[in-house]
């Protein structure tokens, strides 16, 4: 499995999630994410597989919570609008500790908005979603190499920390075909001492979210939250040409690959500007901002939306010693490298 | 001294929350006996709805998995696809699979899951008052229907047996009622039935039982019992609609 190949964005999801162990796929079709579906539809019944064309997105997380609470790897995929009406399995996993990864290939809205690439979606993933105070992990890929590695990734998350873990890519992400190279998966393992198998010389287990006794339910969210702390241990970024860097560049998925090349075109001006990409958007890389911001005073979140990241940066490296420029624009149409190159421009010599 | 009567191994012994003259405490308790009958109690799964019928897991010595409103079908799903070899039931009542579950009902039915659905139609929504369900009756008043259902406006009754009747991945499908204790003992047969659908490997099986619910009918047990027999079986008719007892 050391070959390269050339390999679709959405497939390689697919691919990595069969890789990790993932039997259990559900799912409805939605632009533009369908090659993971029909990939999965595919290859899962070869290895032993069970492959669902579920009613709808409701169904297709409900699933995914009954497979989850029984132990199983197990996956869905949608875009956008699909991952709305998710949102209510999501919030029941996360109150019951169910795992299972949710794979939201984004779109643009709102609304049924449009077909392509849009980040969008950023407060709804890292923020919870839906109803109640919860967080999932979001892994935010910006390659076709790294959809599959960290699709893998999520699984172990999911499982380590018994919570859904986000794929957040985006159309751009899901269609592109760039070579891949397949590894083969380490396999861990996760003590399973909570999942639904049968009551056989044990006591009953139960999976849920109902607390309705006095104190139980604020016990129930502060080990929730305890939990959630912990995962800032997961926190994955990468930086590129920081050590002079006056103008750190913060830009997640597909909108810094792009912004990678408009760096490197201000670097070659002999203008010092550095790339930093969060990979975990949650947990987000607070504290690595901020260790950064003790030297370097000016940042500029770009985005594919109006600004809904740049509030995290803000929040890592506040606004009184330090410059947080922004650059977005609503969904529509993907941003050249000249175009963020001349935006990187627009701030540089800024205060 | 020798015990005739005692209770099922499969209920835990604790009160329930359940009303005075409510039928989830018979329906409980007909699914305990064929959980020991059967002995399977360390192979289930089961998945609980919400409602009244939430406290499942408080209930039954049994693994629980709590489902989303209307969802337990699709979850069931997940749980018997993971499981094969495990027996998966779901409990639902009529707000719950009728009215915002049916989509996960019908589909799950449709793809012949290897589900037993236990299905509680006492027209009403019970755990939140007594508001009106899809199955609630003509001209009965509910706390969302103070001047009775006008079928003009709010709908007719779901019939959901016949429904499921109606497609093809089903393979057991039943009404039943515990009002009597003729009923009590016909339903005992209905449901080991529906077990028996699913632990030979045939299919779905569905078995809706007519319930009552005293407190929000603002009756007394008997009245509500002579209620079954007067005005619900009439317009939901007791009958094994697919599939037969053995």
């Amino acid at each position: 499995m050391t070959d390269i190949e050339l390999v679709k964005g959405n497939e390689s999801i697919a691919m990595g999630a069969i890789e990790a162990g993932c039997r259990f796929y559900f799912g409805y079709p939605i632009t533009p994410q369908n090659d993971i579906p029909e990939y999965m539809s595919r290859h899962l019944p070869k290895c032993g597989g069970v492959f669902i064309q579920a009613e709808s997105e409701i169904a297709s997380i409900n699933m995914l919570m009954g497979a989850g609470a029984t132990g199983a790897r197990a996956m869905t995929s949608s875009s956008s609008p699909g991952i709305s009406l998710k949102q209510e399995g999501i919030s029941y996993m996360c109150g019951s500790q169910i795992p299972g990864v949710i794979v939201n290939m984004s779109r643009s809205g709102p609304g049924l908005g449009g077909i392509s690439p849009s980040q969008g979606d950023y407060f709804q993933a890292t923020r919870g979603g839906g109803h109640g105070d919860y967080r999932t992990i979001v892994l935010a890929p910006s390659s076709v190499q790294e959809n599959y590695d960290l699709t893998m990734h999520a699984f172990d998350l999911a499982d380590k920390y018994r919570n859904p873990v986000i794929i957040l890519g985006d159309a751009l992400l899901g269609n592109i075909k760039e070579p891949l190279r397949r590894h083969k998966y380490i396999p861990k393992t996760f003590e399973k001492n909570w999942i639904l198998t049968g009551a056989q010389g044990r006591s009953p287990r139960r999976l849920k979210s109902l607390y309705l006794s006095e104190g139980e339910l604020t016990e129930h969210n502060w080990m929730l939250h305890r939990n959630y702390q912990e995962m800032t241990k997961e926190i994955l970024y990468e930086t590129q040409w920081m050590d002079d860097a006056k103008l750190v560049v913060v830009a997640f998925g597909s909108v810094a690959r792009i912004i990678k090349t408009s760096v490197s075109m201000a670097r070659e001006q002999g203008m010092a500007v550095g790339l930093f990409r969060p990979i975990t958007l949650y947990p987000f890389p607070y504290k690595q901002l901020l260790d950064i911001s003790e030297t370097i005073h000016h940042f500029m979140a770009v985005e594919l939306n109006t600004g809904q990241m740049v509030e995290d940066v803000k929040l890592s490296v506040g606004h009184r010693k330090n410059r947080v420029d922004f650059y977005g624009r609503p969904p529509g149409s993907i941003p050249s490298p000249d175009e963020l190159f001349e935006e990187i421009q627009k701030v540089y010599c800024l205060p | 001294m020798e015990a005739v009567f005692k209770r099922p191994e499969s209920l835990t012994d604790i009160p329930t929350h359940f009303c005075p003259g409510c039928h989830h405490g018979i329906i409980h308790r007909l699914v305990a006996e064929c959980i020991d009958e059967f002995g399977i109690r360390e192979k289930i799964i089961g998945v609980a709805s919400v409602g009244c019928s939430v406290f499942l897991y408080d209930y039954f010595l049994i693994d629980v998995l709590e489902a989303p409103h209307g969802r337990a079908p699709a979850v069931a799903t997940g749980v018997k696809r993971a499981n094969p070899n495990a027996f998966v039931f779901t409990y639902q009542g009529d707000g719950d699979l009728a009215a915002i579950g049916t989509s996960e009902i019908i589909h799950a039915a449709n793809r012949g899951e290897k589900l037993t659905v236990i299905f509680v139609n006492n027209t009403v929504f019970g755990m939140t008052g007594g508001q009106m369900a899809p199955t609630t009756l003509p001209d009965q008043e509910t706390t969302t229907t103070p001047y009775g259902r006008d079928v003009e406006t709010a709908g007719f009754p779901i019939r959901m047996a016949e429904i499921m009747e109606r497609l093809d991945g089903t393979k057991f499908v039943a009404r039943t009622a515990v009002n009597t204790p003729k009923n009590i003992i016909k339903s005992k047969k209905i449901l080991r039935r529906a077990f028996e659908v699913q632990l030979n490997n045939e299919g779905f099986a569905f078995v809706e039982f007519l319930s009552s619910c005293p407190t929000n009918w603002k009756m007394n047990a008997q009245k509500a019992n002579q209620r079954i027999q007067d005005v619900m079986i009439p317009y939901f008719p007791l009958n094994i609609f697919k599939g037969a007892l053995n």
